[in-house]
């Protein structure tokens, strides 16, 4: 049953040195905020996991403390390389796990349905299969098409920002939705920053993305919390960001300065004021 | 008429493919700019999907990322992320998917994973994100590049999403029942497969290009069409609606 606790315990609590995990959101509602509390709790040997690293990974992995990245597109979107990532794995720092979208996808999918793999079409042609050996294939049993398989993605943690959580701490995402509901389905333990908590939904599609808090297992309320990537409803994606952490990011020792003075020397609370700053005008 | 650039000739030249019947699965960059001019322009009822799971969107400006809010608030619906793999494109219902790449070969096979050994890469790439089966599942491939010998390899380093393979029969071969890269839009050029070898070969020139110029750009040795057409030089009204559209998007990521 999920649990309120500040972001600071939540991250104490559900993740430990070695373990895998899954902080999603695609390009929308990214945990950041999380994200920077690991950082600043020192986490080591993780083994990451994420469709599309963007800055949140670059700034792990260029702090030290992980072991390995599960992917799919590693890139800054619109913008060119995550240059702490690509610098790892091109000195052979990084252990890599490296998939296309639609493998990842389903095998978040297959992890939330208690699956062992899954199996899609796809990877036709193309050498991944040659480097990666977790990508296989199954005959269907009914037409003999091969199909290309994948294992289950099945963290021990998955770290998720939503909109809103309530009194009974279920929680709700709109907009695009990415794999976060299957990821936080897939693993073992979840945390789950939130923009507010309200008493009540209130009006809402019958058919809202809702984890129910039986299966979350920790919510920290942080506004902001998803910035320099946004929050449907609540504040734009920071893009001007995003292209200016090209430079930071190049130069180790820039990265490095960057981190100490906007990361470990801050907290969760200087998020809500970037929540102001990009807020959506009230409609 | 009004100059235009390298870059522009290229995205008009992609923009006018595109037709209002056209179901297409857009890539961010030249792709994202090709289909939006299009539908402001020629081809207003163009059903644009970008894979954070849009569907139907139309955005104001182009977005800097595949999942900008700016696409969510304009779709007719989004989807998840694996719905739109398995249901979407996996299940068929794409016409076009628009890629780009790092470097491509004759048989229009794309590289965006690694320059180098994969296991000592001499420059490491984002990798495929959705490319490899976009390239598959959608019924054809547009693929904007622009030329140079750093991108047009006579031989990849590594295959990131199928083309024409080794040539003629190659996907056949391989169970995929879709057409592949049909046109390759360049900022010189614009490439077919040929239709007995499936090897790309010129069969438009963009104004002003000569063939020369092509070949210095090519990794290979470039084949023409027996009837190679003349690009028509970009309209003003492609060159405003274009431009005015950089513009815009220009000023909204610098906010």
């Amino acid at each position: 049953m999920a649990e309120f606790m500040s972001l600071r315990d939540a991250i104490a609590a559900n993740l430990r040195d070695g373990d895998s995990v899954a902080m999603e959101g695609f390009t929308h509602l990214i945990p950041y905020a999380a994200g920077h509390e690991v950082i600043r709790q020192g986490q080591k040997d993780l083994t990451l996991i994420r469709m599309t690293p963007d800055i949140i990974y670059d700034q792990i992995v260029g702090m030290g403390q992980a072991k390995k990245l599960v992917f799919s597109w590693a890139g800054n979107p619109g913008v060119g390389s995550l240059h702490r990532v690509r610098e790892e794995i091109e000195a052979g720092r990084l252990a890599i796990e490296e998939h296309s979208h639609a493998a990842m996808a389903n095998a978040f999918e297959a992890g939330a349905a208690n699956l062992p793999f899954a199996v899609f079409r796809g990877y036709k042609g193309v050498d991944l299969p040659k480097v990666n050996p977790n990508i296989r294939s199954v005959t269907c049993p009914y037409t003999g098409e091969v199909l290309a398989t994948v294992p289950a993605v099945r963290p021990d943690v998955a770290i998720i920002h939503a909109l809103k959580a309530d009194r009974e701490g279920n929680v709700l995402l709109e907009g695009i939705v990415g794999v976060q509901k299957e990821a936080v389905l897939a693993s073992r333990r979840s945390v789950v920053t939130v923009e507010e908590i309200v008493a009540d939904f209130g009006p809402r599609s019958t058919n809202a993305v809702i984890l129910p808090a039986w299966t979350v297992t920790a919510i920290a309320k942080v506004p902001g919390g998803a910035h320099p990537s946004y929050a449907q409803g609540y504040y734009k994606r920071d893009n001007a960001f995003y292209i200016a952490w090209d430079k930071i990011a190049r130069d180790k020792a820039v990265f490095l300065k960057w981190m100490e003075e906007n990361v470990l020397a801050s907290g969760p609370d200087s998020f809500a004021a970037q929540a102001r700053r990009f807020a959506v005008a009230a409609g | 008429m009004s100059a235009y650039t390298p870059t522009e000739i290229m995205t008009i030249a992609a923009a006018r493919l595109l037709t209002n019947e056209d179901v297409c699965f857009v890539g961010i960059g030249a792709p994202s700019a090709a289909c939006n001019l299009a539908r402001l322009t020629h081809a207003p009822k163009i059903t644009l999907i970008y894979e954070s799971g849009t569907l139907s969107t139309r955005p104001s400006v182009l977005p800097l990322s595949i999942g900008d809010g700016e696409l969510c608030d304009t779709a007719l619906t989004t989807v998840s992320v694996p719905e739109m793999f398995r249901y979407w494109l996996q299940g068929g219902r794409i016409t076009t998917g628009f890629l780009g790449g790092a470097q491509i070969d004759r048989f229009a096979n794309l590289n965006t994973t690694v320059v180098g050994p994969y296991d000592q890469p001499k420059v490491r790439l984002p990798g495929g994100g959705g490319a490899p089966e976009i390239a598959i599942h959608c019924g054809q491939i547009f693929i904007i590049m622009a030329m140079g010998q750093r991108a047009f390899m006579d031989k990849l380093p590594f295959i990131t999403s199928l083309g024409h393979g080794t040539g003629k029969g190659s996907r056949e071969a391989l169970g995929v029942k879709t057409r592949g890269p049909t046109q390759l839009i360049t900022d010189l050029c614009v490439f077919e497969p040929d239709p007995e070898t499936s090897e790309l070969t010129v069969t438009a020139l963009h104004p002003g290009v000569t063939r020369d110029q092509i070949q210095e750009n090519c990794g290979w040795p470039v084949k023409f069409a027996a009837a190679v057409r003349e690009t028509p030089a970009p309209d003003a009204t492609e060159l405003s609606v274009l431009r005015d559209l950089h513009a815009r998007t220009k000023a909204a990521h610098a906010a």
